[in-house]
């Protein structure tokens, strides 16, 4: 397995904050140990996605510049272990 | 329930949907559309039988949102928009504030306990064995409940090797802390509004969304739209709801439409210093304890559950009067309309005066995304007089306690304790106290568990917000020098206004 490194952005703008984005801010708590140290883990100012309604609904996170509209944490850890080659 | 659930986020589109149609002045005409338009992707899955019981179920959670109690709703094809119109052309609101969508309450089956396949059919048999009422038989190898001899004390399912035996509560009955809620003839829910304190815990918990609060925002956009000048007092846990900073979160709602905005964190200064002062001259009386009076479902507690606490209950104000009292003074042409994560304060509101309308988190969060409005991208701006670290402390357990303490002369001894959440077993604790049996001398009680930052109508994850609550708290001016001057000053406690200097940002 390669080290890889896969960077996850949770939008914290008040869109996503409303429709329950700040749940994706614990997503550190659900992380295994098995992928400690292969994450950067960020949380931004408004991506600008609840702007665009092709985007999908709020609220948004990113994986590896992967877009996940209406994200969960089981979501995202699903998209990080698809990028990882660790399902 | 978590916090964050569908249920709960259905609630807060519809918010955002009217919201939006009310600011473009298309309230009327366009909300009859809200039911279509949020079931109109072609892959919608419906939630109820079809999409018709699906639609008929955000009609009614639109009366809610209108503003309307919903209990004796029938549809006799009335359009919403002439409710709408009804909404916008009250000048007041009424109680009680909370309502049950008949249409969307499952009318869940009384709590039971149930054998599922996992049954083993054991020689031991231990919940024939233990089973006090004899309602646990064994038929064709397996354990069967009579429901009609069951008591549902649970005893079969915890002594159940296999985890065999479940139990489907009705979610909102369980979480009612003082037993308001039961069925009536059709198994639909109901609030006893004699019992209900107002927690709130029946609308988070129901996994139907079908108890709601009645929205004020459209009175409060109305009031508005009518030329009103509006001031917003915002509640301490608030500052938590926003990944921002309090300057922030001035600017956003100066440009949501308030012509004034006060921090009732400077209320909640006033409060915890008043609050020290009757409680040092109770504890000099030889009273045994004394407790808290900011929560408003714990005060609706007392009042109709434990009458006999009622002289133990503070007689200070709560910081929301306070902080009304002062925009009253300042601004007496403006409708003071207060801002909070708590379902009670609406009740609060409507029992005083100085209050004027009482908005959710969830209202205002949704009004912001309504008009574009992000927080963190706003100007910062500075408040005209901030509030300090104690009363910015008030939205977490321990917090008034805490704030009380930082007031109190050195040598009144002070054993406090908590009151974190009000649940059928804490208030068994509160009983306790009010019959002699206090273990401290000030109860700090708290109707949500973790305080008000995980109050009924937060957007935020309680974690979240408190740890952003505490960081602002902390950067914020400290009581302990004014402590001090407090303990050697004589006070009184009925002081207008704090003595306490005012920090600058």
């Amino acid at each position: 397995m390669s080290e890889t490194i896969v960077k996850v952005v949770v939008c914290s703008g008040t869109a996503c904050y409303v429709m329950g984005g700040s749940e994706l801010l614990l997503l550190d708590d659900h992380i295994p140990a098995k992928w400690k140290g292969r994450l950067e883990l960020e949380g931004s100012p408004c991506l600008g996605y609840c702007k665009d309604k092709t985007s999908g609904k709020a609220p948004f996170a990113m994986v590896d510049g992967e877009l996940i509209p209406q994200a969960t944490i089981p979501e995202i850890l699903r998209k990080i272990g698809e990028k990882l080659g660790d399902r | 329930m978590h916090y964050n659930n569908n249920a709960a986020l259905v609630k807060r589109e519809l918010l955002i949907s009217l919201i939006k149609l009310m600011l473009e002045d298309r309230l009327e005409e366009g909300i009859d559309k809200i039911p279509y338009e949020m079931t109109r992707d072609p892959d919608y899955q419906p939630i109820r039988c079809c999409v018709h019981h699906d639609r008929e179920i955000l009609k009614s959670r639109l009366l809610a949102r209108l503003g309307f109690s919903v209990e004796q709703y029938v549809d006799d094809g009335t359009p919403l928009s002439v409710y709408a119109r009804e909404a916008l052309a009250r000048e007041r609101i009424s109680a009680p504030i909370l309502t049950v969508l008949d249409d969307a309450c499952n009318a869940c089956v009384k709590t039971q306990f149930m054998v599922t396949n996992a049954c083993q059919g054991c020689l031991a048999r231990p919940c024939m064995m233990n089973c006090p009422k004899k309602a646990v038989t064994i038929v064709d190898g397996h354990a069967v409940i009579d429901n009609a001899k069951c008591i549902n004390c649970g005893i079969c399912q915890q002594v159940c090797p296999y985890h065999a035996i479940i139990k489907i509560p009705v979610p909102c009955e369980e979480a009612c802390p003082v037993g308001a809620i039961s069925k009536d003839a059709n198994g639909k829910e109901r609030i006893d509004y004699e019992k209900c304190i107002f927690c709130g815990n029946c609308m988070r918990e129901c996994p139907f969304g079908a108890m709601m609060d009645k929205s004020q925002i459209i009175d409060v956009l109305a009031a508005k739209k009518r030329g009103k000048k509006l001031a917003a007092l915002f509640a301490p846990a608030v500052a938590g709801q926003f990944k921002a900073s309090l300057g922030k979160l001035v600017s956003a709602l100066e440009k949501a439409g308030f012509d004034a905005v006060y921090e009732v964190a400077r209320g909640a200064d006033i409060t915890a210093e008043k609050e020290a002062h009757e409680f040092a001259e109770q504890m000099e009386q030889g009273e045994p304890f004394m407790t808290t009076s900011c929560c408003p479902a714990y005060v609706e507690t007392v009042r109709k559950h434990l009458p006999e606490l009622k002289k133990r209950v503070s007689d200070t104000k709560t910081p929301m009067h306070y902080t009304a009292e002062i925009a009253a003074n300042e601004k007496p042409d403006h409708l003071r309309v207060f801002i909070g994560p708590c379902l009670a304060k609406r009740k609060e509101g409507i029992d005083d005066p100085l209050v004027d309308y009482v908005l959710s988190v969830e209202e205002i969060g949704a009004l912001f995304v309504a008009m574009g409005i992000d927080v963190a991208e706003m100007e910062e701006k500075n408040l005209d007089q901030e509030a300090l670290a104690g009363g910015r402390s008030f939205a977490w357990s321990g917090g008034v306690s805490t704030a009380v303490q930082a007031y109190l002369p050195k040598h009144i001894p002070f054993k406090p304790e908590t009151i974190d959440g009000l649940t059928k077993e804490s208030f068994r604790v509160l009983k306790s106290w009010s019959e002699g049996k206090n273990t401290g001398n000030l109860l700090e009680v708290m109707a949500c568990m973790g305080g008000c930052v995980a109050g009924p109508s937060t957007i935020t994850n309680p974690k979240v917000a408190t740890m952003q609550l505490r960081k602002i708290a902390e950067a914020s001016k400290g009581v302990e020098a004014t402590a001090e001057a407090s303990a050697s000053s004589k006070t009184p406690a009925s002081t207008p206004a704090p003595t306490v200097p005012v920090g600058v940002a």
